[in-house]
């Protein structure tokens, strides 16, 4: 047996992704296009793909599945597909079209695309992430999604989260609302030609694994309790980032990490889990009732100014009469050349020392301001209303202030999450049989995604990517025929069944939520915007207390057989609670910082991440050996054959 | 602030349900609706009695999940969803009276929860352009003049919430349907199947059993992305011109 390492973990043998081939970059896609073998049309319907998420990676799949004419089972917990979160994504999506003849190309957005990931991420995916990116305007085009255009009628793009070049496409505000509307016109589409049939208010809460490889998950109905077994020659996950693992975070009261964290226990590795994003821009915390946060667009920072005032006993005080000399604007001050347009991560932690340091304004002193006022007055209130009134109003809203008065407060929020599961260059786990899409694998953004990139990767993967390469697998198929007493099936039944007995019967004094606050807290103390090795193995100690209690004291109302939503929410935290450890644990062994993971101990000496390329170009493969027992780490070595690896500076 | 409150509580889709009341002595008006609502289940849960079960998930008003009739009102007194909704909206001492949308079609499942897939079987008989991944033309290839462009953004807009079937005497969904073709008959992608698709909508609308459009106007009233009710002449206008080539 290996040895422990630090008490927490084991390293196993080393993984490598055996899908993509060599050669010239830009030759590999279609190589491996060429290679994967192909199923004929006559076999199609034979063959079965259970895909769990609708949201912008699963619809497009099962849309693009369907039309194919494969028999594909979808499955969503909101009542519609229509709902999945990727509707909340305000910004936009990149492609590289170079419609604008500034310079973009395929290799830039791979280039900045791996830049922005802080060198974490591997070079043959994002080259194909980039060489799709065209494509899905197009199909997005063609499905009628109503991209922003200009007077000429051709679509307008806009530059995004610091980049130099506008490859943006956005539909105002609601790019994701948009992009997913068309997703899901072409999975109903499907549904109605029988080609797929979709299942809403149903819970994955098991993989069914038979002789190694994914043939079928359990559902539970979630209107009538119904414990379901559904089996298929393949299985895909899109079931989105985990993200709410903190309690609070941007994403919706749903999301969650249960589909992702079964099939890791039944083998499938956890790529990268620490490597978390935190979003500068967002409405902050108002209270203890507070449920989750509210993003506002990165593209304020565009013409707001952020500032603290100088001495902490100004924080009470109306901002408007604290004068300009006791104002302290800190990232035009620590970073002159990109001022307030600094990177997500840099942004996110400054304000984070601001308000350590006691300036923080607004309930509980966590809050910086960014105002609009020097905006209004260069370009009059007409043009910032036109530029950013709905957010303004959004703003107001949610917290009674007007901002073109008074400045807005805001403070980061955890966002999105680059880990997922481990897959190949075919989006296949280690699990045979499994694929896993979206923001739910660790595929393409390394340690830090850059803004408009994971709209992009969801449709890429679920439109172009995956009905390339499973059919790979599934000409292999149809596979033997699992029975419903096959042990395995009635193994994940059973397991699921007690699980809910057991929260139905515990019958403890805290409900689930009081124990999914806690965690978050617990996390956003020591894994959030910087960790350091004390606070992770504190945290670490902490949360295995938590997950103790939890199983002995959460109070579970009502039965099975009925629409319960502190069951539903029972499964999913006790799933966080694991993940939330093997989270502290990478962080913890990945003593480095890199992209959205800051180690206070590796810093430069102005306080700049400092990344270790000799001890960590690795992603984290991790491989669960019991819920008691030390994971196992698998090292997939990243080597950069077309980009060079630089250390970032934004001073 | 002090708050009453009587909800709608129904065990399941067959039993009957009653308007329950229920006192909250501590909301905060920055509490949004949904917010107070899980302090409730909170106390509720303390006390052991089984929380109101009531959908939401994005809470930022863009995924139309959440739904509920507030004194009455679909989402209530503002034009925003009810997960935007801030107690500030409210007095001190208010009493609120919450009900699940409903409408025929929609039948509760548990207290203030419904079923709305009608919805999207009514998107599946023909709200889509059919264009296969893979199949599209350069997205340069047409442009499309802003004016229409907006338009039909505008009309996109719809989150599928079903405030309005909840708002209408007659539980029609024609907003939501004159939304959708609205915005793909704006687009020149959307015109080969234009004349069709209605004719396939409406069937399937009628086939859900909602009923008919009166022109009460109340739909666009209480529709939280303010969805003009002018897109219901335009699907008259359309039905027109489908029933005149035949379809
Ligand atoms: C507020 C916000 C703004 C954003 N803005 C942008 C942006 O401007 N540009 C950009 O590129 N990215 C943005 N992002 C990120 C981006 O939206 C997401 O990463 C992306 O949409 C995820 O898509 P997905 O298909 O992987 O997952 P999702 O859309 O989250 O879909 C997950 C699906 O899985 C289903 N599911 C989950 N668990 C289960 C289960 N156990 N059983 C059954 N079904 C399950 C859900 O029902 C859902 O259908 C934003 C994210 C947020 C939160
Ligand atoms: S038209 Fe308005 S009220 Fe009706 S479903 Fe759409 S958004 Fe909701
Ligand atoms: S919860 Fe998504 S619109 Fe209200």
């Amino acid at each position: 047996m290996v040895d422990v390492i630090d008490g927490l973990y084991r390293e196993g043998t080393p993984i490598k992704d055996t899908k993509a081939p060599g050669g010239p970059i830009d030759k590999r896609w279609e190589t491996r296009k060429f290679e994967a073998k192909l199923v004929n049309p006559a076999n199609r319907r034979k063959l079965s793909v259970i895909v769990v998420g609708t949201g912008l990676a699963g619809g497009a799949a099962c849309a693009t599945l369907g039309e194919a004419g494969y028999n594909v089972k979808a499955f969503c917990y909101q009542d519609s597909p229509r709902r999945a979160h990727s509707i909340a994504a305000q910004g936009g999506i990149n492609a590289a079209k170079n419609y604008k003849e500034d310079g973009d190309s395929v290799f830039r957005l791979f280039y900045d695309t791996v830049k922005g990931g802080d060198y974490r991420a591997r070079e043959s995916n994002v080259y194909r992430l980039a060489e799709v990116s065209a494509s899905i305007i197009d199909q997005c085009v063609a499905q009628g999604v109503p991209f922003a255009r200009e007077y000429s009628g051709l679509l307008d793009n806009r530059s995004f989260g610091g980049v130099q070049v506008s490859r943006t496409f956005y539909a105002r505000g609601q790019t994701g609302q948009q992009l997913l509307i068309g997703a899901y016109q072409a999975l109903q589409r499907q549904v109605a030609a029988g080609t797929v049939q979709m299942n809403s208010r149903h819970e994955m809460l098991e993989l069914i694994v038979v002789d190694g490889r994914a043939r079928g998950i359990v559902t539970r109905d979630m209107v009538t309790g119904e414990i379901e077994t559904h089996l298929a020659d393949a299985v895909v996950l899109a079931t989105g980032g985990y993200a709410n693992l903190f309690f609070l975070s941007t994403n919706a009261m749903g999301c969650n990490a249960t589909a992702t964290w079964r099939a890791h226990r039944k083998g499938a590795y956890f790529g990268n889990p620490c490597f978390t994003q935190i979003h500068p821009t967002c409405i902050p915390v108002s209270g203890d009732h507070q449920s989750k946060l509210t993003l506002m667009s990165e593209s304020l920072r565009n013409d707001g100014r952020i500032w603290v005032p100088k001495d902490p006993a100004d924080r009470e005080k109306d901002p408007r009469t604290i004068p300009e000399q006791d104002r302290d604007y800190y990232l035009e001050r620590i970073y002159p050349s990109f001022g307030n347009l600094v990177p997500r991560d840099i942004a996110s932690r400054a304000a984070k020392y601001q308000c350590d340091a006691g300036k923080g304004v607004g309930p509980g002193g966590r809050g910086v301001y960014l105002d609009f006022a020097d905006a209004i007055a260069r370009f009059g209130r007409k043009t910032v209303e036109e530029r950013y009134g709905n957010l303004f109003d959004m703003y107001q809203q949610i917290t009674g202030d007007n901002p073109y008065e008074t400045p807005m407060r805001i403070y980061p929020a955890v966002h999105y999450t680059m880990g997922g599961l481990w897959v190949d260059y075919d989006l296949q786990s280690t699990i045979p049989g499994l694929f896993v899409a979206g923001e739910a694998n660790f595929s393409d953004h390394g340690a830090n995604r850059l803004g408009a990139s994971a709209l992009m990767q969801g449709l890429a993967d679920g439109y172009f990517v995956l009905p390339n390469t499973i059919r790979d697998y599934l000409a292999a198929g149809p596979f033997p025929e699992v029975p419903d007493s096959a042990p395995a099936v009635v193994e994940a039944r059973e397991a699921v069944q007690q699980r809910i007995d057991h929260f139905l019967s515990t019958k403890g004094t805290r409900s689930v939520d009081s124990f999914h606050r806690e965690l978050g807290q617990i996390l956003w103390e020591y894994c959030g915007m910087e960790r350091t090795e004390a606070g992770l193995t504190k945290a670490v100690e902490q949360i295995r207390a938590l997950r103790a209690d939890y199983w002995k004291n959460v109070r579970v109302l009502g039965g099975n057989e009925q629409v319960n939503q502190s069951l539903e929410k029972a499964g999913r935290v006790a799933d966080f609670m694991e993940l939330a450890e093997l989270m502290c644990i990478d962080a913890l062994h990945r003593r480095e910082s890199c992209g959205g993971h800051f180690r206070a101990e590796s810093q430069t000496e102005d306080g700049e991440a400092l990344r270790d390329d000799e001890a960590f170009a690795y992603a984290a493969a991790w491989e669960f050996s019991g819920p008691d027992a030390p994971p196992v780490l698998h090292k997939e070595e990243l080597v950069y054959e077309f980009v060079e690896m630089k250390q970032r500076s934004y001073k | 602030m002090k708050i009453n409150l009587k909800i709608w509580r129904q065990a399941g889709p067959n039993a009957t349900g009653k308007l329950v009341t229920y006192r909250l002595d501590d909301v905060s008006p920055d509490m949004s609706f949904l917010e107070m609502l899980d302090v409730l289940n909170e106390q509720l849960i303390a006390k052991g009695e089984e929380p109101v079960e009531f959908d939401s998930d994005c809470r930022e008003g863009i995924c139309g999940m959440c739904g509920l009739v507030i004194n009455g009102e679909p989402h209530g007194p503002r034009v925003t969803t009810t997960c935007q909704l801030h107690m500030r909206s409210f007095k001190d001492c208010d009493t609120i009276t919450i009900e699940p949308l409903r409408a025929d079609p929609f039948p509760v499942l548990r207290d203030l929860v419904v079923d709305r897939s009608p919805l999207d079987r009514i998107i599946a008989a023909g709200g889509f352009i059919s264009v296969s991944t893979g199949a599209a033309p350069e997205a340069h290839a047409t442009p499309v003049p802003k004016k229409n462009a907006d338009r039909a953004f505008d009309t996109a807009a719809c989150i599928g919430c079903g405030a309005c079937v909840a708002a209408c005497p007659n539980a029609a969904a024609m907003l939501f349907i004159g939304a959708k073709v609205t915005h793909l008959g704006e687009l020149p992608q959307g015109q080969p199947e234009r004349a069709a698709r209605i004719v396939k909508m409406l069937n399937q609308h009628d086939a859900e059993g909602f009923g008919g459009c009166t022109n009460v106007g109340a739909c666009a009233d209480a529709c939280p992305k303010s969805i003009p009710f002018d897109v219901i002449s335009q699907l008259n206008k359309d039905l027109r011109t489908s029933l005149v080539r035949g379809l």
